[in-house]
């Protein structure tokens, strides 16, 4: 921690840095809601390989904030916040997100924006959040003892487990983003051609 | 960066188009970032507080002392703090981009799953269901979702973010190519 982030931190419970919760929340909700991924059809058809805006977003959203948030790091403006790599119970668990996000047509965050937005299905699959939430907490005992602890390494990050440094692994996702960009411009252009009429 | 138009009309103004280039949203979301991981000393997640929702609102079916006994719950304890806020928040702000594109609708029965499984809006409701108890349970047993993990864990370089991205990709393809067969 430092001073100038707990002096901009420390009145988190006045009044504006709650609406300031409020705000990032709101932005986050509407540029998710804005970028098509509150949609069933469009989280479904990314893993169908048929709509590729969940790719386009998350990369862009992980390059550009990975550089800032590295600028920021670097110039003393912010913490990082590693969660630990327990890679069994990571493994275990995105299985089981994935095979839910197809069934269920949203992610967690995507799924609040949607329900707001009106959609029915995506309030009945929050009523499953919480389920799945309180079943997980009905489960921890056993799940802590045996499942988080495998193949736990601690809060690493990939600079520290390979050596490459921070700024180089960045520029490289951002050439790969780029790339993969590329490709999937190409190939919406070719799949929209032969499907005009 | 708005879509051709045939029927001669103005383009709406960039508050009422129903979609952003996803490119700019992206970049939107890791400006966002910046932000909260400066202003706010937090990474973008949702499940953390989503956690003490489920403990708050499972309180009255399994019991308060039941919940106030558990070791998950103890350590995701409700209150109205920084983390369940930006949850309202995400509401507010999904509602108002609808609202102000003309896009809030009451879908029920989305037309992808439609395609393929039938207009049965009890069978899609039940789906919804148990996909979001999955999500939900994999979340928490991940220790983040594709907020938490996939982008702020993913932006930091961490070695979990990544495993979860991947992962996550994996099972979802593979769930999609055995759900949705694409009869061609």
């Amino acid at each position: 921690m430092n001073a100038m982030i707990l002096a901009v931190t420390a009145p988190l419970t006045a009044v504006p840095a709650l609406a300031a919760a409020v705000g990032f929340g709101a932005l986050f909700g509407f540029l998710l809601h804005r970028g098509g991924v509150a949609c069933h059809a469009v989280i479904v058809n990314q893993f169908r390989l048929r709509d590729f805006t969940v790719l386009k977003i998350m990369l862009t959203a992980i390059v550009v904030g990975g550089l800032g948030v590295l600028a920021l790091h670097g110039a003393d403006l912010a913490n990082y916040h590693i969660k630990p790599a327990n890679l069994l119970g990571i493994v275990l668990g995105a299985s089981l997100f994935g095979v839910g996000m197809v069934i269920y047509g949203y992610c967690p965050g995507t799924a609040l924006a949607a329900a707001a937005a009106g959609s029915v299905h995506a309030w009945v699959g929050l009523i499953g959040l919480l389920v799945g939430g309180t079943l997980y907490a009905f489960s921890f005992p056993w799940i802590s003892t045996h499942i988080l602890p495998v193949a736990a390494i601690g809060k690493a990050r990939l600079p520290d487990v390979t050596g490459v440094p921070a700024l180089v692994w960045l520029l490289g996702l951002a050439g790969l983003a780029l790339g993969v960009f590329r490709l999937i411009e190409r190939h919406e252009r070719r799949r929209s051609a032969s499907s005009a009429p | 960066m708005s879509m051709a138009n045939p029927s001669g009309t103005p383009a709406p103004s960039l508050l009422r188009q129903p979609r952003w280039n996803p490119y700019a949203v992206g970049a939107g979301i890791g400006i966002l970032s910046w932000l909260v991981f400066a202003l706010a000393d937090k990474p973008l997640g949702v499940t953390t507080a989503l956690t003490a929702i489920a403990g708050a609102c499972a309180s009255p079916f399994v019991g308060a002392d039941t919940v106030a006994a558990n070791a998950y719950f103890q350590q995701h304890v409700f209150r109205w703090d920084y983390g369940v806020l930006f949850l309202v928040g995400i509401g507010v702000g999904g509602f108002l981009s609808a609202a102000l594109s003309g896009t809030l609708n009451r879908e029920t029965v989305p037309p992808v799953w439609r395609e393929r499984f039938g207009s049965s809006v009890p069978k899609r409701l039940v789906a919804a269901f148990a996909g979001g108890v999955l999500v939900m349970f994999g979340a928490r047993m991940a220790d983040g979702c594709t907020s938490g993990n996939g982008i702020s864990g993913c932006l930091q370089l961490a070695v979990g973010g990544w495993t979860f991205f991947l992962t996550l990709f994996g099972a979802g393809l593979v769930t999609s190519a055995l759900l949705f067969r694409s009869r061609r």
